[in-house]
């Protein structure tokens, strides 16, 4: 082997080194899963297996929504060791709305405010272990809120 | 542009009690797929990331689509903080801007 070569061999396991902890740390946003049209896409994207329904979320939305640009959800979940918490709406232009992960104390449980384009599902994966499980709420939008 | 309004509210005993933590982020959420009075779309600019955290310890990591609402409001649940607690929201969006809050934790 050259010198030359070694070298560079060598700098680029370094640098390779460098970078990865920094790699590792920060939060990286799921392109692909957000990107995702349908629901089975985003779901696949952020590795979510096969879903149970269960009655231990609930999800409160307005039945009928006048403005789809601000549509209030509060979402708890009651399942045991929940992790995570994905938000998709079906009858958007891209599904997956939020992904949710809680930790060191944070409660599962939330209030946001998001657009939907149409009458949807709105749907709720919670992530327990290795389990998944999941729950929906039927949203009528008057006004489209996604422009 | 980038202040969050935030607050945080302990009801019951510190560490025992539960902190309801509320804000609302400045931020136009733009989808792309919106046009403008010329008929040009309004090229996406949404927040993805957003981190919150007690004392810098993390309890929330969320990511965000452009399905949030324009000025994002969360409200959130904590087990384990104590009035004078720090709590601290940095967020960054898809154009790479960064914003952030903290507020201190008071009783209900």
């Amino acid at each position: 082997m050259q010198r030359r070569d070694f070298l560079k061999i060598v700098s680029g396991a370094l640098l390779a080194l460098i970078l990865q902890p920094i790699g590792v740390l920060a939060a990286v946003w799921n392109k692909a899963a957000f990107e995702a049209v349908k629901i089975n896409d985003a779901k696949n994207n952020l590795t979510i297996g096969q879903e149970t329904p269960s009655k231990d979320i609930d999800i409160v939305a307005p039945d009928r929504a006048e403005n789809g640009a601000i549509v209030q959800v509060e979402i708890t979940s009651r399942i045991p060791n929940t992790e995570a918490i994905s938000v998709l709406v079906e009858n958007n232009p891209t599904a997956l709305i939020a992904h949710f992960v809680f930790s060191n104390g944070a409660l599962p449980q939330l209030v946001t405010r998001i657009k939907m384009a149409d009458t949807s599902d709105v749907k709720v994966i919670v992530k327990a272990g290795n389990a998944y499980f999941s729950a929906t709420k039927n949203v009528v939008v008057l006004e489209n809120g996604c422009g | 542009m980038d202040n969050i309004k935030m607050r945080a509210k302990l009801s019951g005993e510190n560490i025992s009690g539960i902190t309801e933590v509320k804000m609302i982020m400045n931020h136009p959420m733009e989808t792309g797929r919106k046009k403008d009075d010329f008929g040009q779309l309004i090229p996406s600019y949404f927040i993805q990331l957003v981190t919150a955290k007690l004392n810098d310890k993390i309890v929330l990591e969320m990511q965000w689509g452009t399905g949030i609402s324009k000025n994002p409001y969360l409200t959130f649940y904590l087990k384990g903080a104590a009035v004078n607690d720090k709590i601290s929201i940095d967020w960054v969006d898809n154009l790479g801007k960064t914003g952030n809050g903290e507020i201190l934790v008071v009783a209900a």
